[in-house]
């Protein structure tokens, strides 16, 4: 296998983009990823796109055909593939870029995340989502997204004492760290106060433990690592490219809290890439919700079982601290269009490994990492990076 | 409501009876039913099973904020509930002012969605406190 490198990164500002449609986010992003790859499209050989659910948001389906469309690529009749698992989507995206690239079947190409989630109304955003769920024998008895992750946070707290401030302290940090960053969807601090005190969505979870939905695109632009610095100074290794599945329904797990599908594709990926997780210097993971970003850590094997609450309430996590994570502002804060995230987590690690994340940038940052997360854990993906 | 007439009467005997799957090869019990043993694959074999239906609250939520079809019912209790032969399901917990870990519950029959007022009714299983149940029964039992 080929070692793969990123040779460009581009993302839109997320948010409730309504001047924006779905072609328009993808080819904001896909410009910006080109330019910074200093390639012309004319040498794209390939295209991978994630998005979880264009059919449900925008009535869109067949999204490959026209991202390259849009991309100005549909007289070159490049292979476009789109894939989906759900929340996870991005990450796959840049995954089977990654296995297109290491094979030696393809040279240059792009993997691209993109969701358009403001063009219905939020119950009917809140059911195209809870199909990541079990439909049938979740969704059907009454579930919500919300609801599967406070079941996981009760349990979590009554087995291990995680406080919901805790909970609320991962709101307060991602708030905190999206107001450096200008692509975040929200530039507004949070006070634990703030969270405690916003309504209720399903106990223990506030709206402010959530994250929101929003547009956005985000594009990245691999080459095998030899090819790399022929076309730019700083490229990005990709040292580990891992996927783990789970049973679609949480009820049918080996443990509610964990997501043995992150432990698998974490463990596999530190395999792959030769270093320990304390070697990581900066991470993106998934925090749908704030209890989410708790078992992250957990479950990558920052820290141990049961001692993620405390992690974040020692300010470990923060931005100053030993191990920064969603110095972008993860998904609740940057905002979380669901087939862009995982692509937006690999841009900002990207960013943080070549030193241009500005404010928010991580002193010595090595080895980065992202953990993308489909549903309730039914796909979990992560990717590590060096400079 | 997402699902459609042919959909839903499929589902019957698992919603209605609970209706699911023991393999005798390796002795699990599984539910919703399945047609391959997640255990012995192609040499399972397989024979339907009615859950009893009773079993232990794992984990539980208070839903504020559903999705269309349940806005009306908020809020409402959730459960994850490890049936007594083993599987754990996801359900409702009705008559119950609160639903704590560890609670004893135990299957009742009850509306879970409408196709609009003149469409399908969708009926299936919540849960309720299983101390109500003698209760209750000793009640109707009394009026008789």
């Amino acid at each position: 296998m080929r070692s793969v490198s990123i040779i460009g990164v581009g993302c839109t500002k997320f948010g409730e983009r309504w001047e924006s449609s779905l072609r328009d986010l993808v080819a904001e992003a896909g410009v910006i990823a080109i330019d910074d790859a200093c390639i012309v499209g004319e040498q794209i050989d390939a295209l991978f796109v994630g998005n979880m659910s264009a059919g449900r948001f925008v009535g869109q389906e067949h999204i490959g055909a026209l991202i390259a469309d849009c991309a100005g690529l549909s007289r070159r009749h490049i292979a476009s593939t789109r894939v989906e698992a759900a929340c996870a989507s991005g990450g796959l995206a840049l995954r089977q870029a990654v296995l297109a690239v290491a094979s030696g079947y393809h040279d240059i190409v792009i993997a691209a995340g993109v969701e358009k989630m403001t063009d219905v109304s939020a119950g009917t955003a809140a059911d195209a989502l809870a199909a990541a769920a079990d439909r049938e024998w979740e969704c059907f008895v009454g579930a919500t997204f919300p609801a599967l992750y406070a079941m996981m946070a009760r349990l979590h707290m009554r087995r291990y004492g995680t406080t919901h401030d805790q909970m609320a302290m991962v709101a307060v940090k991602n708030h905190h760290h999206a107001c450096m960053n200008p692509i975040a969807q929200y530039h507004a601090e949070l006070s634990i106060e703030d969270v405690n005190r916003s309504p209720m969505v399903a106990d223990p979870l506030h709206v402010f433990d959530c994250s929101p939905i929003s547009d956005g695109a985000a594009v990245v632009v691999i080459v095998p690592t030899e090819m790399a610095r022929s076309f730019v100074d700083t490229p990005v290794r990709i040292v580990g490219s891992s996927q783990g599945s789970d049973t679609l329904a949480l009820h049918d797990r080996r443990d509610l809290t964990t997501l043995d599908s992150t432990v698998i594709a974490a463990r596999s990926a530190f395999r792959q890439a030769d270093i320990e997780p304390w070697q990581v210097d900066v991470a993106e993971v998934h925090d749908c919700f704030t209890i989410a970003e708790i078992l992250a850590i957990e479950d990558i094997g920052f820290v141990e079982k049961g001692q993620g609450g405390r992690v974040v309430e020692e300010g470990i996590t923060a931005l100053s601290g030993e191990l920064p994570v969603n110095t972008s502002g993860g998904l609740k804060a940057c905002g979380h269009p669901v087939g862009a995230t995982g692509i937006k987590q690999v841009y900002e690690i990207v960013l943080q490994l070549r030193g241009e994340a500005g404010q928010r940038q991580v002193d010595e940052v090595e080895i980065g990492l992202t953990h993308n997360v489909g549903g309730s854990g039914g796909t979990a993906i992560v990717h590590i990076l060096t400079r | 409501m997402t699902t459609n007439a042919p959909r839903f009467w499929r589902c019957i005997p698992q919603r209605y009876n609970l209706i699911g799957t023991h393999c005798r090869s390796c002795g699990e019990y599984i539910f919703p039913p399945r047609n391959l043993c997640p255990t012995c694959r192609r040499v399972a074999e397989l024979e339907e099973y009615r859950f009893k239906g009773t079993g232990t609250v794992i984990t539980h939520t208070t839903i504020y904020n559903a999705t269309e079809d349940f806005e009306r019912q908020t809020p409402y209790d959730l459960a994850i509930i490890q049936l007594d032969e083993g599987p754990r399901v996801t359900g409702q917990i009705v008559s119950c002012p609160e639903v704590k870990i560890g609670m004893r519950v135990r299957p009742v029959f009850r509306i879970l969605g409408k196709e609009g007022d003149r469409g399908i009714i969708y009926y299936g299983t919540k849960f309720a406190p299983l101390a109500d149940f003698s209760y209750e029964s000793e009640k109707s039992l009394s009026k008789k």
